[in-house]
């Protein structure tokens, strides 16, 4: 883990585009422990800063259950013994898995999830298509 | 060895839980599917939720990955016409024909349409799909009144949805002498009647229908006794009648009156033909209900696959789901003496009766009635199919215990373990407190999850719960009352271990007393404790907070924010509403009077909230708390400035008090009343704590609500002085906010008081536990140390930069946000 990092890290910089990250923000623009959202072209996606766990996290911003852009304003957490990490919509509640991006409350919906890759302050998300 | 062809015909709630049945139990077919209507088989049973707001996707019962991770063939809006059994193949409208070696027929049923004159004219509806209730709900907005043809179970489901579309004269006729004529009796259908009345519809009976009136479209009905009705709209409701055309053309066994013949395996006259669901006729008999489907899928199922299942008929009990009014009936319903005893209860002025029927020796129940209160259903029904032997007094079941005793009857836990808990998706009391045992789920959700059990209609939420913590009380697990999996603690536990060790932050009472990385249920009510403790700002650990907390404001439909600024006592200078006004039109903002006597100013984007903040604040508002747990108002009535009745000056007083304890953050919200005088106009006695003036001072009342289970606030002191007042609101409030449970309202935790009010008073008016002067210094210390979150929220740019959408891009707005417009105003835009 540590050594792809370390060779992402001289190619960053010029290559954004070819690894397919993009730059989002820097890590101190996403509040501890919180989330926000990124415009990614059309799109938009939530990030998460899991200080606590040291983890960032990123998923669609879109709320599956009744549209809404909202992931972003929701509380994180964790559940079960395993501790997986989740969100919390702010509007009814429904959870989601950060990892797996499956519905934590029992609905057949999924979000996407990406991953997040967190440079000397600068924070990437990795788009696959 | 290529694989088998099975088609099925109809993709409705049955067809589609037989596809889920048929792949959780084998790959060996190639399975393909045609159903008529548009879209994925849905929800019918919840149907009605369409009216109050459930979408399509909402009643969705799966969708097309599904069905392609399944590697089943759906066809969608194409219907089989013909089914040629020599060949083996299906034809349908579209062209399409395909070979089979096994057909299933899941072609449900259709309203029964009687021949009267005039049934085809526009403004006549049917009530079964999507496209119906569309089809009525373009039709409903110019209407004023409506009726529905049919007193049965679906009837009444009907016309409550035509009281939804806000169709304010709705009638039910009915061809028999009461309703419900299949599922209860004379006397319960009375009552029922009465209930219905108050809920806005009007019963006739005995009414047979000869012609519909109009032209074109519908203007009324006339009936056989020469009376006539003027009507907008008319929903039929008259029963239903099995699909089974293409059956009958196929030269399948059919029965005259509907209905494709099957045998216990679910098979038809043709061997390689099943019929399951609505459409299937077994021991002459048509299940018109959800749940015997569904054991009929199961059936088939199996048997497609070697596993030796029968159908041997089902139990039809309902629960009837007009919201406002319980019904239910369930066993046998109609036995009377003397092949039984029954027993019944009734309360015409509450609107209850309830109906047993038991064994003449006593030992068994039957079936029964029961209406306006139908909290025992499960119970019961459970009693009578389990053949659970009756306590020594059978009315106890009815009438719960008397004397103050535990409830009588047979707790969940005596239930045998194939006790089916959910029908509708065949879960058994055994699978459920297996899966809390063996496999540790303690959640609704995570039952949910893992079983299916109440995923259908949700009656049987209720038990399933008992049954979570009966097993988990077997198990030897200590039940206690805990905030979340986070913190073994309750409430009132962490307040105290947060103030002896002086916690301050989240993270550090987790890291203490918790596991872990916490959740949304633990987060806000360490949040609120933290608040109460210790009055620091919200914002400083703002992603502990609900999401209305953490934006100081609360989130609406469609992702923008409502802005409520205090308007103390609900006085207000005119120049002050000027500002109001001049802020939203600037910003485009609905502006609405609430319940709770402020301007509620709605519709800001995130990112507009700071500066329209900074211009109310300005003009001298403060934050209105509307997004906390916390003061919210102290409604006051106009009192002795001007009221001719007044004994005191309510409007400073309200003002006063709403001062002192603005910001408070509490266990749930807080309102405040003060009248000024026994009329009441403030209605202080529905509120938290309520003060209404005598001649003498002020009468204290405390611990009540409105909401939807009203509560009226109780007497805690008579004729004080203003000062003696506040000393006792400082003690109540404190106290209330060191002990009660997270989101218990005051008359909640009062409920759960022991000693109750008589106990409250002597802690608040007497000083019996000796922490008056305690509490009332920390209420001090909260008045002390208040300040307006919104300012201090404007006045730091880091605080500031929380509020874009975008944190990319702070400049722009969220561009999925849509308005439509509505009275000159906005509204947002539909879910
Ligand atoms: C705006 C307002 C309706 C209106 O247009 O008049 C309103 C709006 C909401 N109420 Fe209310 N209530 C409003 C007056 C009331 C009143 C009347 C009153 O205060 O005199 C009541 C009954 C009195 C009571 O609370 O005892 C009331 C009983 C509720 C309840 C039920 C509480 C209960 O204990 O059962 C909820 C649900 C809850 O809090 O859990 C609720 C919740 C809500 C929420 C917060 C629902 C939500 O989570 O989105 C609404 C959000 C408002 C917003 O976005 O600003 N609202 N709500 C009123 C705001 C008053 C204010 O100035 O702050
Ligand atoms: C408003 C309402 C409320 C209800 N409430 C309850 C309740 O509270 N509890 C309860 O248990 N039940 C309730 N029901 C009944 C329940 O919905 C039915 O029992 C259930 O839907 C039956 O499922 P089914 O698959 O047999 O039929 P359906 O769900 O009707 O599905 C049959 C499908 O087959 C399609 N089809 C028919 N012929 C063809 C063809 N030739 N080719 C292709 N497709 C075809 C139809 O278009 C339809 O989509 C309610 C029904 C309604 C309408
Ligand atoms: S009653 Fe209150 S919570 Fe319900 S819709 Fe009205 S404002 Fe919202
Ligand atoms: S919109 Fe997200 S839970 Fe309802």
């Amino acid at each position: 883990m540590m050594s792809e990092m370390l060779i992402l890290d001289r190619e960053i910089e010029s290559t954004v585009e070819v690894q397919n990250l993009f730059f989002a923000c820097y890590s101190d623009d996403v509040p501890e422990n919180g989330g926000a959202c990124v415009k990614y072209h059309g799109e938009q996606i939530a990030i998460f800063n899991f200080t606590r766990r040291g983890e960032w996290f990123a998923t669609q911003n879109l709320c599956p259950h009744k549209q809404q852009m909202a992931l972003s304003r929701g509380m994180i957490g964790s559940v079960g013994d395993d501790c997986e990490p989740k969100v919390a919509c702010p509007f009814h509640k429904k959870s989601f898995s950060l990892k797996s991006g499956d519905c934590l409350s029992g609905d057949d919906y999924k979000i996407k999830t990406y991953p997040v890759i967190v440079n000397n302050g600068r924070v990437y998300i990795e788009i696959k298509d | 060895m290529s694989k088998k062809n099975i088609i099925i015909i109809g993709n409705g709630m049955v067809g589609h839980k037989f596809c889920e049945k048929l792949v959780s139990k084998t790959d060996q077919y190639q399975i393909t599917v045609f159903g008529e209507e548009p879209r994925i088989a849905y929800d019918r049973v919840h149907l009605s939720s369409y009216f109050d707001g459930k979408t399509i996707e909402d009643l969705s019962l799966s969708t097309k990955d599904w069905y392609l991770e399944n590697h089943i063939d759906l066809i969608l809006g194409d219907a089989i016409t013909e089914i040629n059994r020599t060949e083996k193949t299906v034809h349908s409208h579209s062209g399409i024909t395909k070979p089979y070696h096994y057909l299933v027929l899941a072609t449900g049923s259709a309203p029964f349409v009687p021949d009267i004159p005039g049934i085809e004219k526009e403004g006549v509806f049917v009530y079964r799909t999507i496209e119906d209730l569309d089809k009525m709900k373009a039709h409903a907005a110019k209407c004023k009144s409506g009726a529905v043809m049919g007193g049965g179970l679906l009837g009444l489901e009907a016309a409550k949805a035509l009281l939804d579309l806000g169709i304010k004269e709705t009638h039910v006729i009915e061809f028999a002498s009461r309703l419900m004529p299949r599922q209860i009796d004379d006397a319960g259908s009375k009552l029922l009647q009465g209930k219905l009345s108050q809920l806005g519809l009007q019963i006739h009976l005995n009414k047979n229908t000869s012609s519909i009136l109009g032209e074109n479209e519908i203007k009324g009905l006339a009936f056989a006794d020469d009376s006539k009705l003027d009507l907008d709209m008319l929903v039929i409701s008259a029963g239903i009648r099995p699909r089974d055309e293409i059956a009958r053309l196929a030269g399948l066994e059919v029965s005259t009156r509907g209905g494709i013949v099957v045998n216990e395996f679910m098979q038809t006259s043709d061997k390689d033909i099943f019929a399951i669901g609505e459409c299937a006729l077994y021991k002459n008999m048509i299940y018109g209900l959800v749940a015997p489907g569904y054991e009929m899928a199961e059936v088939a199922a199996s048997h497609l696959c070697n596993i030796d299942k029968q159908f041997h008929g089902f139990d039809m009990s309902t629960k009837l789901k007009l919201i406002g009014v319980d019904v239910a009936s369930f066993g046998d319903a109609f036995v009377s003496e003397p092949d039984c005893t029954s027993i019944i209860f009734e309360d015409t002025h509450k609107g209850i009766y309830k109906r047993i029927n038991i064994t003449n020796d006593g030992k068994q129940l039957l079936g029964g009635i029961l209406i306006g209160d139908a909290d025992a259903y499960n119970m019961l029904l459970q009693t009578v199919n389990n053949k659970i032997v009756l306590p020594p007094n059978p009315e106890d079941l009815i009438l719960g215990a008397r004397g103050g005793e535990a409830a009588a009857g047979s707790g969940v836990m005596t239930l045998p373990d194939d006790a089916l808990i959910c029908s509708c998706e065949a879960v058994s009391k055994g699978a459920i407190c297996d899966a809390v045992t063996s496999l540790d789920i303690n959640t609704i959700d995570g039952i949910k999850k893992c079983t299916k059990a109440g995923t259908g209609c949700g009656g049987c939420i209720p038990i399933v719960k008992d049954l979570i913590t009966g097993t988990m009380k077997e198990n030897g697990v200590y039940v206690k009352n805990v905030l979340c999996e986070h913190f073994d603690y309750s409430r009132q536990e962490l307040l105290d271990l947060a103030k002896m060790n002086k916690i301050k932050s989240y993270d550090q009472l987790l890291d203490t007393f918790g596991k872990g990385d916490g959740c949304e249920v633990c987060k806000p009510a360490v949040a609120s404790i933290l608040a109460s403790l210790w009055n620091d700002l919200i914002l400083k650990q703002d992603t502990i907070q609900d999401s209305n907390d953490r934006f100081l404001a609360n989130i609406q439909k469609g992702g923008t924010y409502s802005v409520v600024p205090r308007i103390p006592g609900g006085e207000i200078t005119p120049d002050k509403l000027i500002v109001i006004g001049q802020i939203a039109k600037e910003y485009g903002l609905y502006t609405k009077i609430t319940g709770g006597q402020r301007i509620d100013l709605f519709g800001a984007h995130l990112s507009d909230l700071p500066v329209i903040w900074s211009r109310l604040i300005d003009a001298g508002f403060e934050s209105g708390h509307a997004y906390g747990k916390s003061l919210r108002t102290v409604k006051s009535c106009v009192g002795s400035t001007w009221c001719r009745f007044g004994l005191h000056d309510s409007v400073s007083f309200a003002i006063q008090v709403e001062d002192r304890y603005k910001g408070l953050r509490s266990p749930h919200k807080l309102k405040g009343g003060v009248s000024g005088c026994i009329r009441e106009c403030a209605e202080a006695q529905s509120k938290d704590f309520g003060i209404i003036a005598t001649e003498k001072g002020w009468n204290l009342y405390v611990c009540g609500n409105g909401g939807s289970k009203p509560k009226h606030a109780q007497l805690l002191a008579t004729d004080i002085d203003s000062e003696t007042c506040i000393k006792y609101l400082d003690r109540f409030l404190m106290f209330y906010i060191r002990t009660a449970d997270p989101l218990t309202r005051t008359a909640t935790w009062l409920d759960k008081m022991e000693g109750g009010m008589a106990y409250l008073k002597n802690v608040v008016v007497n000083d019996s536990l000796g922490i008056a002067t305690e509490l009332e210094a920390e209420m001090e210390y909260h008045v002390n140390t208040y300040t307006c979150e919104w300012k201090a929220a404007i006045e730091n740019p880091d605080m500031k930069k929380r509020f874009n959408h975008f944190v990319n891009a702070p400049e722009e707005k969220d561009p999925t946000v849509k308005f439509e417009g509505m009275r000159d105003q906005i509204k947002a835009g539909a879910w």
